[in-house]
Formats: structure tokens, sequence, C-alpha cells
């Protein structure tokens, strides 16, 4: 009997799966944006567009010289993985959408006439002409290959700097480094193995096939996991966004109250030298303490700074797990002046807060002067979750992820819960 | 005769499942989902969040999944043993979180009174979860 409710469970559940499946297929094909709008705030003078929704896990994006999106899937599309959004007829909304790639991932980016694309394990490009946004997908060439996946922390961003080298983030597969993930109790491993081959950026070269850990260098270690990077083409120098670990109330009570919890670790921004340590998982940001303190599986008391105190400092911090997913410095020339070379930030939102509200689901602006953060950050785009501030339960309608500038200084969200994409323009 | 004994053993176990399954102990349920609600909170919330709908990509939802509605031998395993973090399917959405065991944090009864609790909250409805069958399943994975 019990067999035969397990079959009949399953081919119910695998009947509701398929419909979906085809749903998709029949709901996506045209690719025409429907007519409600997601409203977003901005500051007064920006204005945005939606260009395209019900992209599905719309990660990071790119924009080539004509205008043309491309954008990075973390779940196929009709098979797709990477979509290009090209608008024909010119009304500013991109009315033909192509796509290739059939794996999943989150990195895009290009760089001197190639895209290039990540999945979770490998890092590929393919020749385009920037010109008429063609891509010869023929062309693809799997640059990197063979890194860290396993589930937890597992996407792959990318960022290229002007000397021909691929900065790939390789997010540990773990919370903390316990000996047992996430379980309550469980020690610190001392030292961390997971920083042989996560837990850090990797540099590789590229325009070289098959690379994987024997051919990159380790840039910077002690990152838990990076979403958010980006090459700063002003001071030439690599910055990245780490999230900050989870369940520091749910395990140390004794410690951090929910409140702290919520806000607590920071999530930080660091400026990466060559063999930078930023300290994960020994160390953490407090944002009481406003300091580098030893984490508690490894002996933190909230007051210990001991190895801690030599580890790379973070330029800026933010509250606790807002999950910062997408870095961009603004080099354009359409928005106001402070915004030149500041830092753009897309923070996902939290789920680690819990009891306590959520938050994130916005984009930051932190203005920057000669490569390092000069004044405070403000939020820059908000009204992405629409759930009603001070709740605790609720489900955030769409979740800002990649941002893209575009040839014409425009900047450019997406959204990954929808696979919605805005275009932010300013006009005085 | 064999055959006759055979369907009289069907019934008989069928009959024990049954019993098992329909004892209406209001009382019971009410201190167990008082319990359960408690262990709840503190060790599976922060991750299947205080609606139990999970976490896009990263956490499950709990809301009539048939791990939570299914077999109670698998569900008891699932919080004894954990899992590896993209092991569970839903919809054809797969998530990044490992789920953490708790066969070293919580106690048979603990684990009883919080599957008996996500069982009936969140829409759910379905039986109780009783300490003999942690136990059981418990020796029987050691
Ligand atoms: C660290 C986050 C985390 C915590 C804490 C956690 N879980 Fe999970 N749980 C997960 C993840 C992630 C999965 C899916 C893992 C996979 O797919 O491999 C899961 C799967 C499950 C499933 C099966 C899938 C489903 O959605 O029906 C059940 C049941 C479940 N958890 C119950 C619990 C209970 C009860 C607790 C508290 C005792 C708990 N979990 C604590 C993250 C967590």
């Amino acid at each position: 009997m019990k067999k035969v409710l397990i079959l009949a469970c399953s081919v119910v559940f695998a009947a509701a799966a398929f419909g979906s499946d085809t749903t998709r297929v029949k709901s996506s094909s045209t690719g025409i944006v429907k007519k409600d709008e997601a409203p977003i705030t901005l500051p007064q003078g920006f204005k945005s567009v939606v260009i395209a929704t019900d992209l599905g896990r719309a990660r990071h994006l790119t924009v080539a010289a004509n205008g043309d999106v491309f954008v990075k899937l973390e779940k196929l599309k009709e098979g797709k993985g990477i979509l290009r959004l090209h608008d024909k007829n010119g009304d500013g909304k991109a009315d033909e959408i192509t796509g290739w790639g059939n794996y999943i991932g989150t990195g895009i980016a290009i760089k001197n006439g190639y895209l290039y694309a990540s999945s979770d394990e490998n890092v590929y490009r393919y020749k385009i002409d920037e010109k008429t946004g063609k891509v010869d997908t023929a062309s693809v060439e799997k640059i990197v290959t063979g890194l860290v996946s396993q589930n937890q922390h597992s996407s792959k961003s990318i960022a290229l700097d002007n000397s021909g080298n691929i900065y790939v983030n390789i997010g540990a597969p773990s919370n903390c480094c316990q000996v047992q993930d996430r379980v309550k109790g469980s020690p610190g491993q001392d030292p961390c193995p997971i920083l042989e081959k996560a837990g850090g950026i990797w540099q590789f070269k590229a325009d070289k096939a098959n690379q994987s850990y024997a051919e990159g260098v380790r840039y910077a270690t002690g990152l838990r996991n990076v979403v958010g990077l980006d090459w700063n083409t002003e001071v030439n120098e690599l910055y990245c966004m780490q999230h900050g670990r989870d369940m520091l109330f749910q395990f140390f009570p004794e410690l951090f109250n929910q409140k702290e919890g919520a806000e607590n670790p920071a999530e930080e921004m660091f400026r990466l030298t060559k063999g930078a340590d930023c300290g994960w998982p020994y160390c953490y940001y407090d944002n009481d303490k406003q300091q580098k303190l030893m984490t508690p599986e490894y002996g933190g008391d909230r007051k210990k700074a001991d190895r801690c105190a030599d580890k790379t400092k973070s330029v800026a911090q933010f509250p606790g797990h807002l999950a910062p997913n997408g870095l961009l410095f603004y080099t354009g020339s359409q928005f106001p002046a402070k915004y030149k070379n500041g830092a753009f930030i897309a923070f996902h939102g939290s789920w680690n807060r819990s009891p306590e509200p959520q938050a994130g689901f916005f984009v930051v602006f932190m203005p920057f002067k000669n490569g390092m953060p000069n004044g405070k950050w403000e939020v820059f785009a908000d009204g992405f979750s629409q759930i009603p501030k001070g709740a605790t339960e609720g489900r955030a309608k769409y979740r800002p992820c990649g941002l893209a500038q575009g040839p014409d200084g425009s900047l450019y969200v997406s959204d990954d819960t929808n696979g919605t994409i805005w275009k932010v323009n300013y006009s005085k | 005769m064999k055959r006759v004994l055979f369907a009289l053993l069907v019934l008989v176990i069928a009959s024990a499942f049954g019993v098992q399954q329909q004892k209406p102990q209001p009382g019971n349920l009410k201190a167990a989902m008082t319990r359960g609600k408690t262990v709840y909170e503190a060790t599976c919330l922060a991750c299947h969040q205080p609606d139990g709908l999970g976490v896009q990509n990263m956490n499950p939802p709990l809301v009539k999944t048939k791990w939570v509605l299914g077999d109670k031998k698998a569900l008891i395993k699932i919080v004894l043993k954990g899992l590896q973090g993209g092991e569970i399917e839903i919809d054809g959405d797969k998530f990044h979180n490992p789920m953490p065991p708790q066969e070293s944090t919580l106690s048979d009864q603990e684990i009883a009174d919080v599957l008996t609790y996500i069982r009936n909250s969140f829409g759910n409805k379905a039986s109780l979860v009783s300490m003999g069958e942690v136990k059981a399943v418990r020796a029987k994975l050691k």
C-alpha cells in the first residue's frame, strides 16, 4: 500500500513538474515585454525602464558597444544558459531574445573582442563583434576548468584587468569551515583545508585554454564567498564584496542576541592586491565592535583579535546578511559627477536575519576618491522586494543580482527571481 | 488455508498501522506542537523561515512536500543525518545549502516534536511522530 502511495505521489509529482515546464516554453518563446512594469524608486533625475522580463534566474549581465545586453542564467531557459537581448525597433526594450550555451552559471563579461561566461566549474569565451552584438558561438574555448563546485557558494563571478588576466572567485563550500558544516557546537578546522582550492580569488590568463589550479595563481584568500567582483580601472585594482558567515545568533546566543546576530558579521568590501588574506574562516568583522575579531568556532569571544590583527582590512562594511551580489565601478559620464568612479553594489537581500525582518534587496551607491570610499553609502535603487517594511515573513518579488554599464553610461540591473532587467538613465 | 492466514496477517498489520496512524490524541498533539515550535524556532527557522517557505535556491520549503508529508522513517533520517545540499529537487529547483545533521544536537523527543510540528504547520496536516519512531530509526542507522 505504502509503495503504491509513493508511486502515485511521484507520478503526480513528475506530472506537475512536466506541466510547469511546458507552460514555461510556451509563454516565453516570443520574449515580448509585459505591460506591468516593475516600479523601483530612484534618486531625483533618474528614471528606469524595464527592458525585459521573465528571463528566469538572471544573474550577471554585460552590455556590448552596440547596446545588446548579455545575461547569464542560473537555470536554463529553453535549454539556453546565455541570453542576448537585442532592441530591434529602437524603442528602448529588448524585442529579440536569443540564446546559446547549455550550462548554468553566474559570471559574464566582455573584453577585447571576447565574451566570457562561467559555469559553476569552468570559464568559457566566445568571439564577439561588439559593433553588431554578433557572437560566434562555434568559437567557444574553455579557458578555465575543474574549479571546486559543491552546491554551497558554487557560483563563479569573473572580472578582467587590462593586462590580459581574468579573476575568478571560488567560494568556500562551507559556512565557517567547521568539522561538521552548520552543526551547532562543531569546532572550526585549523588550518582550514578548504582554503587550498576555494575561499578566494584565483587569477588566470584570459587567452589560454584549459587552465586549472596548477596554471592559476591564488590571488587572494580568506574570502568565504564572493559574488560581486569588479576591476577598478581608475586605480587598476581588484575589488570584491564578501558574503559574511551565517548563524552567529543560532550557534552562539551567549555572545550574540537575536538583533546582533542579524547585524553581524559585516558584509565587507575589499580592495585586493596579490597575496591578500581577508581572514575567513578564522576572523569576522564585528559591526558593533567595528573590528576584525576571532570567529567563535576558533575560540573568539567578541573581544579577542589575536591572529586577525594583521589580516587584510576591508575598505567598507555593511550590515549583516544583505548578500552583495553585484559590484560595479561607474566610469560613465551620463550620471552626475559624484557618481564617477564610485561603486554601485546590488544587494540580493537576506535570509539569515530571521526572525528579525529581512533586509537588503536594493542597489547601493558608495562615493569613491582615488580608489577609496569617500563618504557614506546611500540606497540608490529600492522597492525591489515589495515586502512591507518591518514584516518578518514574505517573499521578495524581485532580487537585485547583477549590474552593468551601457555604452551611453546608463546602468543595468538584473533580478534573478523573475528575470527582470532594468535600465536606469539620468537626465536633468 | 495458507491464503486465509496470509490475508489475516495482512489485515492485522494493516489495522495496527491504521490504529497507530489515527490514534486521536488531541492533548498529545497540542503539547507536542508547543514543544516542537520551540525546537523549530531554535534549530530550523533560520533556514526554513518563519513561514516554512524556505529561501529561493538556498533552503527548500516545508510546505506540502513529499518529504514532510511522506514516509516518516525517511523524514526522521533527513533530520538525523542531514543532506549534502543539491539532493532535493522541487519543480526543477535545487538548494545550495546543506541540511545539517541533528543526531548530535537533538534528542529523540525533540526530533519527534519538531517533526510533528512541521507536519501540522504551514498548511500541512499529517500524523504525529512519536519518540519511539525516532528511537527506532536512530538505532537502525547506527
Ligand atoms: C542550515 C540550514 C538548514 C537548517 C538549520 C535546517 N535545514 Fe532542513 N534543509 C535544508 C536544506 C538546504 C535542505 C535540502 C538539502 C538538499 O537538497 O540536499 C533541507 C531539507 C529538509 C527537508 C526535506 C526537504 C523538504 O523541503 O521537505 C526537511 C523535511 C527538512 N529539511 C526539515 C528540517 C528541520 C525539521 C530542521 C530543524 C530540526 C531543519 N530542516 C534545519 C537546510 C536547513
